[in-house]
């Protein structure tokens, strides 16, 4: 007979045996014991803590022979239970009971668990709502991150995140023989780019991201290029707009095309 | 036309909710009480239509929306975005909802296990959001419901979602699957005090 089966016959018998064994996934240590507690159906107050630790040590050993990972918050509860169950097993020292410990050293776990037990709850309760774009639909617009993303009216503001992303996607398009070009010293500064960028909006309305590297792209150009529109940025002489999801990237100048050309002289010293 | 007809050719045609606000500002020739009115006995009259979609108010504005129960039919033509959420996704999900503002830190204390990819996933799906910093040492970041969470799960506003104490009776078998059940006015809802209104929903 195999003393580890004897050990623990609920959890590693099925496994042993060579049939497959349901195995629970278990979204962290209080999930686990609260299987557990609903499993022994012992009171959450009044957890057997022996027992129950012997399962959740089943429970890891199972984990480790399936190879699965075992993560470090599984190993601190184990320790958390181990010392729970020493505590109980030791006399109270008069000292420390006298100034803090109400008595049942369980307690701070099972505040614990009642807490989680409550927030696993309600988030079955919001999972079983009829989800946007899954359950329920809207008429002109599925998407809901699309739906929720447009506002009143007009296109909408893009964040630095997603500018970041535009960044990389470009970067990631160049041809990757170019990284080697030797830097032909310093032709490229941002305050050129910057004005560049100002005399191309003084013309039009509005301008693309694409458009202006499109014609170098090397990662310099793209470098700079997004630098300055960072600077413009800051200084608030553009603003950054996404057609949709996942769509271009455009520019309009934030003042009126007279105030931008002054100020566009003026981002010179700045930079 | 009757104002009733009229805020739904208004609903109908426009491509996200709209909040009694902007309605009003668009019928600025109505009374803000008969809006009122009107979208209530509008949102009777789809409901007891028992037609396949119906008027409700989500994250604060009002939008037709199929009905649940006509999902599978509905996905013959409409491909489904949303995935169905893990547990995890969930708790962590719930634990933000009721408890925020809150950090990362005290998310993990109450799961008990690390949420970074969780909150990481629910951060680029806009369902949750930064609000800012903690004064405390390491600044770290507080996070909260976006509307994003409120239109996905079909909620009115954060106090719409169910009370813990109303989940514990509930003890695992949630009856919150049909929207309608929610109070489409608010005036129907039990009197609360408006400084409570943006507090925890707890």
């Amino acid at each position: 007979m195999n003393p580890a089966r004897e050990e623990n016959p609920t959890l590693l018998d099925g496994f042993r045996d060579g049939y497959s064994v349901h195995l629970d996934k278990f979204d962290g240590p209080l999930d686990l014991l609260l299987h557990l507690i609903r499993k022994n159906e012992v009171d959450i107050c009044d957890i057997p803590i022996a027992d129950i630790t012997r399962q959740y040590l089943d429970y890891i050993k199972l984990m480790k022979v399936l190879n699965l990972d075992v993560a470090g918050d599984f190993l601190l509860m184990a320790s958390t239970l181990l010392h729970i169950k020493s505590r109980m097993l030791l006399p109270p020292d008069d000292e420390e009971e006298s100034e803090e410990e109400e008595g049942d050293p369980r307690a701070e776990l099972v505040r614990r668990l009642l807490e989680y037990q409550q927030y696993k709850e309600a988030g079955m309760v919001i999972g079983a709502r009829a989800l946007l774009g899954r359950e329920v639909f809207t008429r002109a617009c599925p998407d809901p991150a699309l739906s929720a993303a447009r506002t009143e009216e007009g296109p909408l503001e893009v964040s630095l995140f997603e500018l970041v992303d535009a960044f990389r996607a470009l970067l990631a398009r160049i041809p990757k023989e170019s990284f080697h070009d030797v830097a032909p010293g310093d032709s490229l500064n941002i305050a050129d780019c910057i004005n560049e960028i100002l005399s191309l909006l003084q013309d039009r309305d509005t301008l693309q991201f694409d458009e202006l590297i499109k014609d170098e792209l090397t990662s310099e150009r793209v470098i700079v290029t997004f630098l300055a529109l960072l600077e413009l940025c800051r200084l608030k002489l553009i603003r950054i707009f996404q057609n949709g999801e996942y769509g271009a990237i455009w520019f309009i100048p934030a003042v009126a095309p007279e105030q931008a050309g002054s100020a566009g002289e003026a981002v010179q010293s700045p930079v | 036309m009757s104002l009733p007809a009229i805020i739904e050719s208004i609903i109908f045609a426009a491509d996200a909710a709209l909040s009694l606000d902007r309605l009003c500002e668009m019928l600025p020739e109505y009374e803000r009480g008969d809006i009122k009115t009107a979208l209530t006995e509008l949102a009777e009259f789809h409901e007891g239509r028992g037609g396949g979609f119906g008027l409700v108010e989500v994250a604060g504005g009002w939008q037709f929306r199929t009905h649940p129960v006509l999902q599978e039919y509905v996905v013959r033509h409409i491909k489904a975005k949303t995935a169905k959420f893990s547990q995890s996704a969930l708790e962590t999900l719930a634990i933000i909802a009721y408890r925020q503002p809150l950090t990362r830190a005290e998310v993990e204390h109450l799961r008990g296990v690390d949420c970074g990819g969780v909150l990481k996933s629910l951060l680029e799906k806009k369902l949750v959001k930064i609000l800012g910093k903690k004064d405390i040492p390491g600044r770290p970041l507080i996070y909260g419901t976006s509307k994003e969470f409120l239109e996905v799960f079909g909620l009115k506003d954060l106090k719409s979602l169910p009370t813990l104490r109303e989940i514990q009776a509930l003890d695992e078998t949630p009856q919150f699957e049909r929207q309608e059940e929610l109070p489409l006015e608010p005036d129907q809802a039990p009197p609360v005090d408006s400084s409570l209104l943006f507090d925890d929903p707890e």
